[in-house]
């Protein structure tokens, strides 16, 4: 090197040029180069905010008090919980007493679907119950009611935390009706009215389907539940549930004061909503939407991992999954965890802050990527309703190549995206979603979701667009399949 | 620390799965094989369909080509098969016939328990094109 370089001066402008340009490939604002990475799978988990992140700072090692302690540590943790289900009860349109602080959106539906319904069991046991030499005043007059089952109503294409939880419950007895979704992937609030019995206890549909994203008429839905109610207060379920909603002056059995209780009648059916994918961009009102239960997580609006909540209207009854000490109303004990709490809190408050914005500025680019994959990739189809979706969701199947495939390969030209295809889940089966919206397996194997968000710009999808075509071409090139769409 | 630049399956099954070889550009010639295997469904997510050539005299397999969609492990493991068999010339049908699954899963450095099961069929179709052969013949 020194031959070629007589001049030391000479050498050191040349090492500072190496450098320089070094610095500007490996720096992580130069897009475009192989070490950055264009995420859009958003919908399984987003970058956790700054200000998010700051919010949780001081609870960690600072103010680590135990919220449930009388002395002063502890009620600086108190109060960072209390203020943040006061911020997030206003966000909701809701009242404080009424978020309960879970570790997730699994918890969260979990603790809504099974907590209603084994509360719920409590009263319709005594129907099932053989009532032989039962004496009470109240089994004699339930001694002619026919049997009846405690009846859920939800969808074929739910998150797994609520179809598991669903199916949970059928072996425990219950009956479950899975409400089909239509080609497009939007419920119809008519087939819910249809499904409802005087036995429903709970209807739990999504809001926001968190991979096809379509937005679902929650507000519709919960009319057709409402007017439900006031018809089956006088009409159907009077039949059923008179004896029940009957005060029952001087009656002293257990059962004739469980039964007493009118809310059996008027407050069931309940109406459940995951809403884990709809804070950043849809109305989150509880009022408004007219829902008794929502559930919400951390993880899904740049908040933290490991926190969720459960809104559930007051006055609803539900049977904890956990039992330990008297935390969230004892209906989920255990410490709570204060810094991710304070996190969610900020979350929330950021996404209702940006939510009409961000919403406006992720439509166009969602349109735009799907214009530009059904334009510039042959035999690529859309899977869900092109504008009730969530601003952020693009979800297309690709035929004749294959999603696990798809999927890695564009990991290695730099982007991340999911796929519905069998060969990513460890249960080995396809997309349930792209199966509920009537299309076939192989649709469901090459289906891909990309899922933006804040980070995202033209560029990006500019990008997956030059590289995703070569990509397809590829796998096709050694493909057998040849689907007719 | 866990290695963040490790795959989700083996170098050699990425090595496969990215530049797979020995597989067929579009649909074969008149007389280009001898005969075809295909296993696999469109509801499982995995098809794989196998062409090869005999020769007749050595009972050598001449020529092998495959073609594959599905997970990468189904890619890999038709590209590995059919190097395997290629090597040397071409093995003997009977030779290749005994190939097992756990054989190409071994040749591709592992695979994933849950992949064993579906993914390796360039075997399977391997066998069925032999027995189509022995139909023809």
């Amino acid at each position: 090197m020194f031959c070629r370089y007589q001049k030391t001066d000479e050498l050191f402008k040349r090492l500072i040029t190496v450098f320089v340009v070094g610095m500007i490939k490996i720096h992580p604002s130069t897009r475009f180069k192989r070490s950055l990475r264009m995420y859009m799978d958003h919908a399984a988990a987003a970058p956790m905010d700054k200000r998010v992140k700051k919010a949780m700072e001081p609870y960690w090692t600072e103010n680590f008090g135990n919220p449930n302690a009388i002395y002063k540590e502890g009620l600086i943790a108190r109060n960072a919980v209390e203020t943040a289900r006061e911020d997030i009860a206003k966000i909701l349109g809701a009242r404080a007493k009424e978020i309960i602080f879970t570790n997730g959106g699994t918890e969260s539906d979990n603790l809504a679907i099974l907590g209603i319904a084994r509360e719920a069991k409590q009263n319709f046991s005594r129907f099932t119950l053989p009532r032989n030499g039962a004496g009470s005043d109240a089994s004699q007059n339930f001694a002619s009611l026919p049997l009846l089952v405690p009846h859920i109503i939800t969808t074929k294409f739910e998150h797994h935390a609520v179809l598991n939880s669903c199916k949970r419950l059928e072996k425990e007895g219950f009956e479950v009706t899975y409400l089909d979704v239509g080609k497009e992937g939007v419920i119809n609030p008519k087939d819910v009215a249809k499904a409802l019995r005087p036995e429903t206890i709970l209807v739990s549909i999504m809001y926001a389907n968190n991979e096809i994203g379509t937005v679902q008429p929650i507000r519709e839905i919960a009319k057709a539940i409402r007017d439900f109610k006031k018809k089956g207060v006088i009409g159907v379920a009077k039949q059923n549930f008179s004896r029940f909603t009957l005060p029952r002056n001087g009656a002293g059995s257990d059962a004739s004061q469980n039964f007493a209780s009118p809310r059996l009648s008027a407050a069931f059916p309940l109406f459940h909503t995951d809403a884990c994918q709809a804070p950043g961009y849809l109305d989150i009102n509880v009022e408004r939407l007219g829902v008794d239960l929502m559930t919400i997580n951390g993880s899904k609006i740049y908040g933290p991992k490991g926190i969720g909540l459960l809104y559930a209207k007051n006055g609803i009854k539900l049977e904890p999954l956990l039992y330990g000490g008297e935390q969230e109303r004892k209906l989920r004990p255990g410490t709570e965890n204060v810094p991710a709490i304070a996190g969610l809190a900020e979350a929330l408050k950021i996404a209702d802050q940006d939510r009409e914005k961000e919403s406006m500025r992720l439509v166009k680019l969602r349109d735009y990527f799907i214009n530009r994959l059904l334009g510039e990739i042959p035999k690529t189809v859309l899977n869900g309703h092109s504008a009730e979706r969530l601003p952020n969701n693009i979800n297309v199947s690709i035929l004749d190549a294959e999603g696990e495939s798809i999927v890695l390969y564009l990991d290695e030209a730099g982007v991340a995206c999911s796929t519905g295809s069998a060969c990513t889940s460890e249960s080995l089966e396809p997309s349930h979603v792209i199966l509920a919206i009537g299309k076939p397996h192989a649709y469901a194997h090459g289906a891909m979701r990309f899922s933006l968000g804040r980070s995202t710009t033209k560029k990006d999808i500019d990008y997956v667009m030059k590289v995703l075509p070569d990509i397809i071409k590829k796998l096709r090139m050694f493909s057998p399949v040849n689907i007719k769409i | 620390m866990a290695d963040v630049d490790k795959w989700v399956y083996s170098s050699v099954v990425k090595d496969h799965f990215m530049r797979p070889r020995g597989f067929l550009l579009g649909e074969p010639k008149e007389g280009e094989f001898d005969s075809y295997g295909e296993v696999g469904s469109l509801a499982c997510g995995d098809i794989i369909k196998v062409w090869i050539k005999v020769d007749k005299e050595t009972d050598k397999i001449k020529d092998f080509k495959w073609q594959t969609w599905g997970c990468a492990t189904a890619i890999a493991s038709a590209s590995a098969f059919a190097e395997m068999i290629m090597k040397n010339n071409g093995m003997k049908v009977e030779e290749a016939m005994n190939i097992k699954p756990k054989d190409i899963a071994d040749y591709l450095g592992g695979l994933p328990a849950r992949k064993f099961h579906c993914s390796i069929l360039a075997d399977k179709a391997f066998k069925k094109a032999v027995e189509n052969y022995g139909n023809k013949k």
